[in-house]
């Protein structure tokens, strides 16, 4: 069948018509579900937005009032919750590493060509979706119950949520994988483990190191967080500063200044170090 | 030639020294990491982590997660019998009614626990337990002080004392105290997860309700029983089913807000839009200061200015990722390809014109990919921020995990948010397939 010149651009302009339509009417339900989404919301809220937009800088002035007022003694209390920032910045650390090295076996079990027992990659799928799919805040407290107060819980749960998140970055790392190298140990009679310990891990390692260093950004805000529930570090100190009330949010600030600059510092070093890794890669 | 072999040489050499650094290091890595773990771990104090532990409550956990107790009580002082499942008020039998594993007759009231386990409350506040691999038990309250017929060594599971007497067995739990006599079964299960005792539709099976005649004049079952569950008073499935809509629309809000405040933003940030050197590294400031004021201190502020609720919680997510998607965003727009501008741009179009056809469809998926990821993560994070700023499943969690003894329902919400993240997990990501293939 031949088209005319002036079918062929009928039809197109038919066709973005139509899309034009559906792009505009995808646009349209947004609005509406975001516009009545607000709205929603707003009821809901103990306070509403346009009653509380005029207050929003009370609670910032109140603790600058504070702070203001001790000035002098901000650099004292910079130094007595150093040792509560460094157990936040280590729930993260440890939490990171073991996330990393549990992903990381997960992450080769469940890869297509490398896994141990390729019938039950599946099943380490699954596994992997789960303990990703549990937020941190539910063992974190299930583990307070059982543990108490501390770092440990916040380091389990926050340590169990990387493993699942960081087992799936890697096994779509691991997919990219030539497995030369891993053939010519198989050839030689290496071992499961030293096929990928020798194999694979040396080619993705850059990788590996790249996204859990994200993660490591991630969990720190997550432990400052978690400690706030009550599983220590800085969060845990945040809260009980907050709690003095107002006329004494110095240490608060004190708290809010280190948890700032800890989460820019890392911010920056890892998105740093991650550019460095890319371009040395070259590709 | 002399360069060859020098060159050789030095080769020879560089290759070494690589060996010796990659030996140095295969060795110093795992050294170091084991190094800190073990700082780590006298830090943490796990060593005494142990003691600390409290196991009972990890067996109480445990235990009530998948089961539940109905308490049979006699009220020593009047002799009235009540019983309850978890001694709860919406969960009592009413009076003179009971399961058929309990008997009341009168002054006596003679209870099953299963395994031929039977207790007996007897009259003038007396007790008999049988239990068949031990012998019978027999305790009264004489007066002010227990009376019973256990001499010398008590197993570990009877506790008894002159006013307390306690005895635990792998099918239920009897104690004895001056105010009142009470017996637990234990069943598996969770408790009137359908429907409470007030209503007509307990005890009904699915297939009565639905094919069976009416229960109730004038109501169809489906109906009735809908709404009996909906509204059941010891579960609150609406409440639950709100409060998980509600953390997901915190992360909904909060996401695609902050993409709808952060695209014209991400332009005046982006080296190869910006209008003006200035704006674009004061914008990257405010970026780096939004992402850097966590959500946590995001929360804590809002919330002093419009209180506890979904609207503080999105605005967090809100503010936070404004900052995360100005600094992606901007990165993105950056790698945009120039032909495709320079080809509208070409044409004569406007300026609005070459950002909507020769900008916006080259990121549209790239950035839509990124807004859907961070969706599914905020799901998460909302559970988190809601349980802070009090709204969603999030707080419901915490409340019931801070009672501590309703841990059936903390179960249930911990499925009902795993199976949350998970239906966000999979459709954002069949999004994001079919986003990036083009379908």
């Amino acid at each position: 069948m031949t088209y005319l010149p002036t079918d062929t651009r009928s039809h197109y302009v038919a066709l973005v018509r139509r899309k034009r339509l559906y792009g505009g009417l995808t646009l349209g339900i947004f609005a509406l579900l975001m516009i009545s989404g607000f709205g929603l919301a707003n009821d809901r809220n103990a306070g509403g937005f346009w009653k509380g937009l005029p207050n929003i800088f009370d609670f910032p002035a109140a603790v600058w009032e504070d702070t203001a007022k001790h000035l002098a003694e901000v650099p004292g209390h910079l130094v007595t919750y150093f040792p509560a920032l460094m157990e936040t910045i280590n729930i993260a650390a440890v939490s990171t590493l073991v996330g990393a090295i549990l992903g990381t076996v997960l992450s080769l079990l469940s890869t297509r060509g490398l896994a141990r027992w390729p019938a039950i990659i599946p099943f380490f799928r699954r596994i992997m979706d789960l303990m990703r799919a549990i937020p941190e805040i539910v063992i974190a407290l299930m583990l307070i119950f059982v543990l108490g107060g501390g770092p440990v819980p916040a380091m389990i749960a926050i340590a169990f949520h990387t493993s699942g998140a960081l087992g799936k970055l890697f096994s779509e790392v691991n997919e990219n994988v030539d497995l030369k190298p891993v053939e010519g140990l198989a050839s030689v009679g290496a071992k499961w483990g030293q096929r990928m310990w020798l194999g694979v891990i040396p080619q993705v390692a850059p990788n590996y190191f790249s996204y859990a260093l994200l993660r490591f950004e991630i969990n720190v805000r997550a432990s400052a967080i978690l400690g706030f529930v009550g599983a220590g570090g800085i969060g845990y100190e945040l809260k009980n500063a907050m709690s003095w009330g107002q006329g004494k949010y110095d240490e608060a600030a004190a708290i809010f200044i280190l948890l700032f600059l800890t989460i820019v510092a890392f911010d920056q070093l890892s998105s740093h170090v991650r550019n460095r890794l890319i371009s040395e890669g070259g590709h | 030639m002399s360069t060859d072999v020098l060159s050789r040489e030095t080769l020879y050499a560089e290759a070494g020294r690589m060996f010796q650094r990659k030996k140095l290091m295969s060795f110093a890595l795992p050294a170091v990491i084991l190094v800190y773990l073990a700082y780590v771990f006298f830090a943490f104090d796990i060593p005494g982590l142990a003691e600390r532990a409290r196991w009972d409550n990890a067996q109480t956990l445990m235990s009530d997660t998948y089961s539940y107790k109905t308490h049979v009580t006699r009220d020593n002082r009047n002799g009235e019998v009540t019983v309850a499942i978890e001694g709860e008020r919406k969960g009592t039998y009413d009076t003179g009614s009971a399961p058929d594993w309990v008997d009341l007759n009168g002054q006596t009231t003679r209870i099953d626990l299963g395994g031929g386990q039977i207790v007996t409350f007897l009259p003038n506040n007396a007790l008999r337990f049988d239990i068949p691999s031990y012998g019978v038990i027999e305790a009264a309250m004489v007066g002010r002080s227990i009376e019973s017929n256990l001499t010398g060594e008590l197993p570990d599971w009877i506790s008894s004392s002159r006013s307390r007497l306690q005895i635990t067995t792998d099918e239920g739990r009897v104690s004895l105290t001056r105010n009142k006599t009470e017996a637990f079964n234990y069943f598996v299960g969770w408790e009137l997860f359908w429907f409470t005792l007030d209503s007509p539709y307990h005890g009904h099976s699915l297939f009565q309700i639905l094919f069976g005649d009416q229960i109730v004049n004038g109501q169809s079952n489906l109906a009735g029983a809908w709404h009996d569950f909906w509204y059941n008073p010891m579960w609150h499935h609406n409440m639950v089913a709100w409060a998980i809509f509600e953390t997901i629309l915190m992360a909904f809000l909060g996401t695609f807000g902050a993409a709808v405040v952060s695209l014209p933003l991400a332009f005046l940030a982006a080296k190869n839009f910006a209008p003006l050197m200035a704006v674009r590294f004061a914008l990257r400031r405010v970026f780096d200061l939004f992402r850097g004021i966590d959500g946590l201190i995001w929360t804590i502020i809002l919330a002093r200015a419009f209180g506890p609720g979904p609207m503080t919680g999105a605005l967090a997510i809100l503010l936070t990722d404004t900052g995360s998607f100005g600094k992606m965003f901007s990165e993105a727009l950056e790698n945009v390809d120039g032909k495709q501008i320079e080809g509208v741009a070409s044409t004569g179009a406007a300026k609005s014109h070459v950002y909507r056809f020769g900008v916006i469809p080259q990121v549209t998926p790239v950035l839509l990919s990124q807004v859907l990821y961070f969706f599914e993560s905020n799901t998460r994070s909302a559970t988190i921020i809601g349980a802070i700023t009090g709204g969603g499943i999030g707080l419901l969690l915490t409340q019931a995990m801070l009672t501590q003894k309703d841990w059936e329902e903390v179960t249930y919400y911990i499925i009902l948010v795993v199976l949350m993240v998970m239906v966000m997990d999979t459709v954002s990501s069949w999004l994001r397939n079919k986003l990036i293939k083009g379908e």
